[in-house]
């Protein structure tokens, strides 16, 4: 178990992954960082984008829609407010999901212009990370 | 003995109601297994959160009002009941549950507040002329985050404006299809939260962007899951106390058909009797 860590991403809707990894790249609110085992503990928060996990050649990605990562020595938990593999994209909701949300950006003149921007960045990402495989 | 044209009525009107309470016992199996599902999703996450804010909170010393512990002057009680009835002692249990903790508040000598989540605790608090604060109602069936966020968003706001000092929940945890177990948690302030699994070395954690950003908003979110958590463990417990106590009255239906048509073949029976006694009675008063 040399050089593993421990990757738990959990949400209000269910686990998402439970696996031993090599390296993590994950999306934090002050930037992109990466984890290898062995890293100094910290707590940050996750902001909308996608989280990169190596195990030997194989590599991951997953779906990470904001929340907070806490990393130990040899164990990193993520508690997102949703999550999905690259594989479990629906790529025809997440393409609806930005059409509506543009929409609002158009005449946000009412609308909560946050919530309809972070709505279209959740869906890019997602077309994004689900074109990439 | 009731005639027989009654009895038959009677026959039939407890086989429909039996019919009623099968299907509601069907309905409430399949809502049951849903909620089951969801709530057996969230644990996880809940308890993962705990277990990070623990670890924060045996860092962290920075106040936060949240956490801050108030001389207890007024204490608000929220009731978690179903919009429904017909669940057997599933709101009563909690009504009692909320009437003995309002006593116990009092005899501390501290103002109580009352609140409701679900139409039932609504009605039985107004129906004892207590003051209600706010109702929640109408979120059975589809409970989604955004109802737990709206009543943390209210709770956390009279919370910091001192409306009230402590937040005490009362509602039916959820143990197993055949058990519910009726819990009383306090909400506010957040107790230090005490991890089952502490990490045997703890290194100081490093924070990004800052302990107190972190701390701000992992602790209101913390209390939404809380709430939601509960949310969904009430909702699996009313449905399985539903199928329970629908389970038993088509049990009893069943007994009481079976008690009525004995009933209803005797009144035949003696009926056909009487009636012979009367032609043979008739025959021998011929010949004579």
């Amino acid at each position: 178990m040399e050089g593993k860590i421990k990757l738990d991403i959990v949400t209000p809707h269910g686990s998402v992954l439970s696996e031993e990894v090599d390296e993590i790249t994950a999306p934090g609110s002050e930037g992109e960082f990466g984890v290898l085992a062995g890293h100094e503990s910290f707590i940050t928060s996750l902001n909308i984008g996608v989280l990169t996990c190596k195990t030997g050649n194989k590599t991951e990605y997953v779906f990470i829609n904001s929340g907070y990562i806490e990393v130990t020595a040899e164990k990193t938990i993520v508690l997102a407010d949703s999550a999905e593999r690259s594989d479990e994209i629906d790529a025809e909701r997440a393409a609806a999901a930005k059409q509506r949300a543009e929409e609002r950006l158009k005449h946000a003149d009412n609308v909560d212009f946050a919530r309809a921007t972070a709505a279209l960045e959740r869906a890019t990402t997602r077309i994004q990370l689900a074109q990439r495989k | 003995m009731a005639g027989l044209k009654e009895i038959r009525k009677r026959i039939s009107s407890v086989k429909s109601t039996k019919q009623i309470t099968k299907a509601m016992k069907m309905v409430a199996a399949a809502k049951f297994r849903r909620a089951q599902t969801r709530i057996l999703e969230l644990r996880p996450y809940a308890e993962k959160m705990q277990t990070v804010l623990a670890n924060l909170a045996c860092t962290v010393d920075t106040g936060h009002p949240l956490l801050e512990i108030r001389i207890k002057k007024r204490v608000e009680i929220i009731a978690l009941t179903g919009d429904k009835g017909l669940c057997g002692a599933f709101n009563t249990n909690i009504m009692k549950a909320v009437i003995k903790t309002v006593k116990e508040k009092e005899a501390e000598g501290v103002e109580v507040g009352l609140s409701a989540i679900g139409k039932k605790g609504t009605d039985l608090i107004k129906r004892r002329g207590l003051p209600l604060r706010q109702s929640w109602t109408g979120l059975a069936g589809r409970i989604s985050y955004l109802n737990a966020q709206e009543i943390a968003k209210d709770i956390i706001e009279n919370y910091i404006n001192e409306t009230f000092d402590e937040v005490v929940l009362v509602y039916n945890e959820f143990k197993s299809a055949l058990v519910q177990k009726v819990s009383v948690v306090r909400l506010l302030p957040l107790a230090k939260v005490v991890s089952e699994e502490p990490h045997e070395f703890s290194l100081p954690f490093a924070y990004e962007p800052s302990q107190q950003a972190i701390f701000d908003t992992m602790l209101p979110k913390n209390l939404e899951i809380q709430i939601f958590r509960a949310l969904l463990e009430s909702q699996a417990s009313e449905e399985a106390a539903r199928m329970t106590s629908m389970e038993n009255a088509t049990k009893a239906a069943d007994d009481m058909i079976a008690s009525l048509t004995l009933q209803y073949n005797k009144a035949r029976q003696a009926s056909i009797t009487k009636e012979l006694m009367d032609i043979v009675g008739g025959v021998e008063a011929l010949k004579q």
